[in-house]
């Protein structure tokens, strides 16, 4: 059984305080929890300060282009439906560059875990707005206040079908463990957001802020997960800082038990080579 | 040049030319004559016109022909259009339920009105016309009803005996007709005999069985004309095989499945044309740097930007050889014939593995959605060699985090692959520089061994010629091209040998790595180096500059960019004017 020290990889060099180093303590926590064993786990990132989780998880990793982590987290899933698959990163990569993505990967209902790490700004360039800030938030690119309305993307993924639909924050690592936890063994597209403070660029979405601001839905034993206007209600009443699962339906078939041609076995175990008996049947269509 | 008979049927998209064409091509391939196709359509679905080239030949040929023997007519555009094409002696079958048919004087032509529509409401409904019209043209090709019947049961089979019977009777019908009324008589070239081994296929339906056979398992597209084919075709048979497709949502997304499926140990593509391989830029550095093998294929048409969606042209070489920020290996492939857009999408995947690097295999419209006979794909040559990728044993002797993914110290700096799952190989693709283990780091000492290691990978290429030659040795003027152009352009050059002129014909299959080796002595030979190719730049023949070089003054350009393919009469007059040229300079 592979143990924390398994999972840990390089040294990360986020800013002391960062609310990364949470969310990679929370992911390498709850593959542990899982049993899970490092070489069977995937985990595929974008570009940004988050996106650099994918070098200091001690699995298999593929630090991918800016936006784009979510297709590349798909095919590895396909290719190999052995695998765990987990993508992330931040609000910009995933909301901003990333957002075609991001609704496609929850149409398709591929079995990933998505943790966006979301700072309502951009880190890694140094302090732009994100599709996240909230509006009238200043920043460096919005000296006068963000004109913008925000996305919301929890919102956003409840309209889209997803079947798993939580929010964490890094002030809580115990209850982030358990949220990937629940997302990796969610069997389809599973969105974390997770509220992961900026401490060098963002002044308002602090710590302190959300410690006075969060609501943590789990500890509401009435509150029905499988109800998905439900949990639309919950995140409009409270501005959208809500934790824990919003909602959960496990019964959604995953992306590859409905693909066509998806075969049981992984398709990375397959053979290449064809026969010759498989060639002539291909070639007779074209005599 | 080759003896031939080009017969071209037209009316309004959506009428069914696809399918008329279809028929004719595949019954003549079935008789053992030699086909070559061309589509013309429009980006349209209905109205507009289209029409569809079959020329028949008794050789292998890869071009649709100049002359037009036959043409046929469901609509008066289609005359309109195409009447100036028929050369003399050639023969215009036409519907007479086109009203007032107005038919343009030319009394070297056989003008034949028949009434198809009519004589196809008689045997049981009119979209029958295109079997009747059939019956027309063997009668006066030489050839009988019972000569499209195989084709005709296969088609139509699946409907039952009554509707095959039916559209025999049809066949029938206008074959009557046609003989009772017309005395035009039209020679089919000599008959060659009937090999099994032979297809009749489309470089984009060879490009997809070049990528079953070459072991890919995971196609994610996007769809775009001409690249859409490609598609359709695996989609049908991944089933079959244990792959699957994915409709991505992008070109950028399709891109980015093939190079994760990839990097988990599928070997995986994508298809686009330009519009869509622009898209994908950012991703072809991202394999590059990551070391991922890629395959992309590129069917090009005609841009800038959406351009001419159903046209063809060559004007992505330097999308494909230079696209992209950044400096990273790559090969790119341009196969000549539609048996190379198989043989050559198979390699692909060997070599992507092998170089652990993009692979872009660069066909064209032209190519691409036209069927001709191929004369045989030999089962013996297909292979799959996976290039270095490490084994589970190997991997159990390193110590736990000792795996060098990206090893500066591989002669050939090919570094060995592991993917998930394999126990010890752990690694992080990046598309951020990395050290050899996989860590992101900015050194400059380590960033230049890692530069290095990359641009070693191909400096020995030699896995596939990169260029075939035909011709006189030293030959003073030299025809050069690239993929399909070589079909005509090997005509041209058939010609021009026959008539005593001292020519050769250089045929790049090659961009990337580029065949200076192989081709220099050839160029540096030549008087005169004429380089045919479907852009207004140039962009083949600046690549020869380049990369050969020599006198530059020698380089001449023949070049098409209307969206229509080139005939072989306008690259003939250019060459033929070129090689007068060379005869008045010795002379003087
Ligand atoms: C195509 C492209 N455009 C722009 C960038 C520059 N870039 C790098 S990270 C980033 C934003 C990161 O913000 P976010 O995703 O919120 O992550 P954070 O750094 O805040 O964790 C941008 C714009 C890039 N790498 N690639
Ligand atoms: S800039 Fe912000 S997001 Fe980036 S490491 Fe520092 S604190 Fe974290």
């Amino acid at each position: 059984m592979a143990t924390l020290v398994d999972f840990r990889a390089e040294k990360p060099n986020w800013c002391p305080g960062c609310g990364d180093f949470t969310v990679l303590a929370a992911l390498q926590k709850a593959a542990v929890n899982i049993g899970l064993e490092p070489e069977n786990m995937v985990t595929v990132s974008g570009i940004g300060c988050s996106g650099k989780i994918s070098q200091y998880m001690g699995s298999f990793g593929f630090h991918s282009l800016h936006g784009r982590s979510l297709p590349v987290a798909t095919a590895v899933k396909l290719a190999n439906r052995d695998l765990t698959v987990v993508a992330a990163g931040g609000d910009g990569d995933g909301y901003g560059i990333g957002m075609g993505h991001f609704i496609h990967a929850m149409r398709r209902n591929i079995d990933i875990t998505y943790l966006v790490m979301d700072n309502h700004i951009y880190g890694l360039t140094t302090g732009q707005t994100s599709p996240t800030s909230d509006k009238g938030s200043k920043t460096k690119t919005a000296p006068d206040g963000a004109v913008e309305e925000p996305v919301h993307p929890l919102q956003m993924a409840l309209m889209a079908g997803c079947g798993f639909v939580a929010q964490g924050y890094s002030g809580n690592l115990k209850q982030l463990t358990e949220l990937i936890e629940k997302g990796i063994q969610h069997r389809g597209f599973s969105l974390i957001n997770i509220y992961s403070p900026c401490v060098t660029f963002n002044k308002v979405n602090t710590y302190d802020f959300y410690k006075s601001n969060l609501v943590n839905i789990d500890e509401d034993a009435s509150y029905d997960k499988t109800d998905r206007f439900a949990a639309i209600r919950k995140l409009e009443e409270h501005e959208e800082n809500v934790t824990g699962v919003l909602y959960h339906n496990p019964n959604k078939q995953a992306y590859d038990e409905v693909l066509r041609g998806y075969p049981e076995q992984a398709i990375a175990k397959n053979d290449l080579k064809i026969t010759r008996d498989e060639w002539e049947k291909l070639a007779v269509q074209f005599k | 040049m080759i003896k031939d008979l080009g017969w071209k049927v037209g009316g309004a998209q959506g009428e069914g030319i696809d399918s008329t064409q279809d028929i004719f091509a595949l019954s003549l391939f079935r008789l053992g004559y030699y086909v070559s196709t061309y589509r013309h359509f429009m980006s349209l679905i209905k109205g507009g016109h289209t029409n569809g080239k079959v020329r028949i030949t008794s050789d292998i040929s890869g071009h649709h022909g100049d002359d037009l023997h036959i043409l046929l007519a469901f609509d008066q555009e289609t005359i309109n259009h195409n009447f100036h094409e028929l050369i003399d002696g050639a023969v215009l079958i036409y519907d007479t339920a086109i009203k007032d048919a107005q038919v343009p004087e030319n009394d070297n032509v056989h003008i034949c009105p028949v009434p198809l529509t009519e004589m196809a409401k008689e045997a049981g409904s009119p979209i029958m016309k295109n079997m009747v019209s059939m019956g027309v043209t063997a009668a006066i090709i030489g050839l009988t009803p019972d000569d499209f019947r195989s084709v005709v049961v296969d088609k139509f089979g699946g409907k039952g005996d009554e509707i095959v019977e039916s559209n025999i009777a049809a066949i029938q019908k206008g074959y009557d007709f046609a003989k009772e009324n017309f005395k035009a008589s039209l020679e089919l070239p000599a008959r060659p005999e009937v090999k099994s081994e032979r297809l009749y296929i489309s470089g984009n339906d060879a490009v997809s069985l070049g990528a079953i056979a070459g072991g890919c398992r995971l196609l994610a597209q996007y769809p775009i004309t001409p690249a859409t084919e490609v598609m359709y075709q695996i989609i049908k048979q991944f089933p079959k095989f244990g792959g699957t497709v994915v409709q991505a949502e992008d070109e950028i997304a399709a891109v980015m499945m093939a190079i994760g499926a990839n990097y988990t140990g599928v070997r995986s593509m994508t298809a686009t044309s330009g519009p869509g391989f622009s898209l994908m830029m950012e991703a072809l550095g991202l394999a590059g740097i990551s070391e991922t093998p890629l395959v992309i294929i590129d069917v090009q048409r005609a841009g800038p930007s959406t351009g001419l969606p159903t046209k063809t042209e060559q004007s992505d070489v330097y999308t494909m050889m230079y696209g992209s920020h950044g400096e990273i290996p790559r090969i790119v492939l341009t196969p000549r014939n539609v048996e190379e857009c198989f043989f050559f999408t198979l390699e692909a995947f060997n070599l992507a593995e092998k170089y652990q690097c993009p692979v872009i295999v660069a066909t064209d419209l032209y190519m691409g959605m036209n069927k001709q006979t191929v004369e045989s794909i030999d089962f013996d040559k297909f292979n799959i060699n996976r290039g270095k990728m490490i084994s589970d044993e190997q991997l159990a002797e390193l110590e736990k985090g000792a795996f060098k993914r990206f090893d500066v110290t591989a002669e050939d700096g090919i570094s060995f692959r592991s993917i998930p799952g394999q126990k010890n190989g752990r690694f992080v693709a990046m598309g951020n520089e990395s050290d050899e283990v996989g860590v992101e780091m900015e050194e400059p000492e380590l960033r230049v061994k890692q530069m290095e290691k990359r641009a070693k990978k191909l400096a020995k290429f030699n896995d596939l010629a990169g260029a075939t030659y035909v011709g006189a040795e030293n030959a003073e003027l030299l025809l050069v091209d690239f993929g399909s152009m070589t079909g005509p352009q090997r005509e041209v050059y058939e010609a021009l040998a026959a008539e005593g002129v001292s020519v050769g014909h250089l045929s790049i299959a090659r961009l990337l790595p580029f065949p200076t080796e192989e081709i220099k002595g050839y160029i540096h030979n030549a008087k005169k180096v004429l380089v045919t190719e479907m852009n207004s730049h140039g962009q083949l023949k600046n690549q020869l500059k380049q990369f050969v070089g020599g006198d530059h003054n020698k380089y001449e350009s023949c070049l098409k960019y209307s969206g229509d393919p080139f005939l072989v009469n306008e690259i003939y007059a250019k060459a033929k004017d070129l090689a007068d040229s060379l005869k008045k300079e010795v002379t003087l």
